[in-house]
């Protein structure tokens, strides 16, 4: 967690602030992925403001949380979310995909510090939390420290991710904690349609895993979900997370042609307005 | 020129002779012992790969991933960020040949110093044929930014070559032959990552081998010194980063220069010479390898001798080479 422990309604408002950076970032760079960083933004804002244990400070705090995005494509949620922590001046956001920014299109780890690993190629993530959550529990005797990833939910096509979660389940790895953004879209349609993972709870069970199916876009059932998982001591957990595709900006919600294309100016324009007014109905105040 | 000790019984029938895998399996104990961050995996071919030399001393540190070399080595950048030196071992052929993409994101992208051990490679993995007999491998990984690539040329250079990349704090892969083969250093050798070493002096051809081959070549440098081509023998088990400066310079002293390595001459080790000495010094070259075509069954001695990468068919193909090539830029 960064920061003084925010209440329910901050979060919401952080998650909302997060969208609107990435809108603003995403017309500037004139190219990326809209629609599951508008999704993932109630997750980003939970893990940065309220479940990590990290400090933007200090990034390589021997004592960290480890967490890195699997589904690369989604970096400028994470960029805002690591901006609004600390890790770096707000105004470097817009400097996202151009020639010689540390904010490169897909999340490099040597370029900016905060990022634990270079992601893009699906697939690899869970393997990678897997190899730092093992060494934690294994070798390192650190009970305390805990890994999390997010993947797409297209990119759960990839076999990589079955042999992690194969590997996981062998040597209960409980210090890993997993997402899956289940957003339903993928770049050519509908995920059911280029390729079924249903039934993807059943899938992750019989691997091994304790799987929890939750609404993505519930800032409170994201951090009661991750406290589940942290007092789960034998299995690694997946939480399965549901999230609207473009969450907040109804003409982007939903569509699966929002994947991989930035809003224009107009377009911008009118997102900016539907998130403000969003911001706007935010009511709820304590946990 | 070069203070390396050749064995002195390199060039006699009771050569002594071990597996390069072997020599590995004992440098990563020794690796072991020297730092606890050291930790190895395994997809599967544990004994194969002489891992369990290392499993049976630490197993603490030891991870069988199963067969999924995309995983082994993903999962092996994990442990990397979390301040581990892991060395992924499987075969070659699987390790990098399954998992480059792997390789290429999580650990030379990510500059983490994950060791990728490619065991069983070249034809001399013998009768399982051309899917097991990885030839691209040093193409492979010397085209990757942040890559060191080490071709141990025997046993004992294996065992220090182990030891280095354990060190070196960079994302290494090292080649490892499956048969034994003969000794052609001592322990008292010198080994540095990026250093080529000449092995024997020479005047009319410079004979540069990587990896098993140079004992090869040693053995044509004495055909050859029969009919009276004096050729110059330099060992280099460095492929990334090459070493320019010894490479070009043998090449001035002698211009010409064959290369030979045990895999496909087209991006491996003959391409990284072609490369360097087309830029340097335009220099008279032909390599000896992998004419572009897969391996296939056969015992390792017969396929040496059917794809021509015996000494006796390697003297013959320098002679031919010399009688048709003028010396450029030699130093007179």
């Amino acid at each position: 967690m960064v920061g003084d422990k925010l209440t329910l309604s901050q979060l919401q408002h952080k998650a909302n602030d997060l969208r609107q950076d990435v809108i603003r970032m995403l017309e500037a760079a004139g190219s990326g992925h809209t629609a599951g960083a508008l999704g993932m933004a109630d997750i980003l804002a939970a893990l940065y403001f309220n479940i990590l244990n990290i400090d933007p400070k200090n990034p390589d705090w021997s004592e960290r949380d480890i967490f890195f995005l699997s589904n690369g494509h989604t970096v400028p949620i994470q960029y805002a979310a690591m901006a609004e922590a600390g890790f770096f001046d707000k105004s470097e956001l817009m400097t996202l995909r151009k020639l010689g920014s540390r904010l490169q299109g897909h999340p490099e780890r040597t370029m900016l510090p905060g990022l634990e690993t270079t992601s893009g190629p699906l697939g690899s993530g869970l393997s990678q939390a897997a190899g730092a959550a093992y060494a934690f529990q294994y070798l390192d005797n650190q009970k305390h420290r805990f890994v999390y990833t997010i993947m797409g939910d297209g990119e759960l096509d990839e076999g990589n991710v079955w042999e992690a979660a194969m590997f996981a389940g062998k040597y209960k790895l409980s210090q890993l904690i997993a997402f899956v953004d289940r957003n339903n879209i993928q770049i050519d349609g509908n995920t059911e349609d280029v390729m079924p993972l249903e039934n993807l709870r059943g899938k992750w069970e019989s691997f091994g895993w304790y799987v929890m199916d939750i609404d993505g876009n519930n800032i409170e059932s994201i951090i009661d979900a991750v406290n589940t998982a942290k007092a789960i001591t034998n299995r690694p957990c997946m939480i399965i997370a549901h999230t609207v595709p473009g969450k907040g900006v109804d003409f982007i919600e939903y569509d699966y042609k929002w994947h991989g294309v930035p809003p224009n100016a107009d377009q911008a324009k009118s997102a900016i307005e539907k998130l403000q007014a969003n911001d706007d109905q935010i009511t709820s105040g304590e946990f | 020129m070069s203070d390396y000790l050749i064995n002195p019984n390199v060039l006699n029938d009771d050569v002594a002779q071990d597996t390069i895998r072997g020599g590995f399996g004992r440098g990563l104990k020794v690796a072991g012992e020297a730092n606890d961050n050291v930790v190895a995996l395994c997809a599967d071919l544990t004994e194969s790969v002489q891992v369990h030399i290392f499993r049976e001393a630490f197993p603490d540190r030891f991870i069988q991933t199963g067969i999924a070399e995309q995983n082994l080595v993903a999962v092996a950048s994990g442990l990397a960020l979390a301040g581990k030196i892991p060395f992924a071992a499987s075969y070659a052929a699987f390790n990098p040949g399954r998992n480059w993409e792997q390789i290429k994101t999580t650990v030379a992208i990510n500059d983490q110093p994950v060791k990728i051990v490619g065991g069983h490679a070249g034809i001399g993995v013998g009768p399982d044929g051309a899917t097991h007999q990885m030839l691209e491998d040093i193409a492979i990984m010397r085209v990757l930014p942040n890559m060191v690539v080490v071709v141990p040329g025997d046993a004992i250079e294996a065992e220090k070559a182990t030891r280095a990349i354990a060190e070196n704090g960079k994302p290494s892969y090292i080649r490892l032959a499956r048969v034994k083969t003969p000794i052609i250093s001592t322990d008292q050798s010198p080994f540095e990552i990026g250093k080529a070493y000449i092995l024997r002096e020479g005047s009319d051809v410079s004979l540069m081998g990587t990896g098993v081959m140079t004992y090869q070549l040693l053995v044509a440098a004495k055909i050859l010194a029969e009919q009276g081509i004096n050729a110059e023998v330099v060992h280099v088990p460095t492929i990334k980063p090459l070493d320019n400066d010894t490479i070009v310079a043998s090449a001035k002293r002698t211009g010409r220069v064959v290369t030979a390595e045990e895999a496909q001459i087209t991006g491996g080790f003959g391409g990284a010479v072609a490369e360097l000495l087309s830029e340097k010094l335009p220099t008279p070259l032909i390599r000896i390898g992998i004419q572009d075509r897969f391996g296939e069954s056969g015992e390792p001695a017969e396929l040496f001798d059917h794809f021509g990468l015996t000494g006796v068919h390697i003297a013959k193909k320098v002679a031919d080479f010399i009688n048709t090539s003028a010396q450029y830029h030699r130093e007179y």
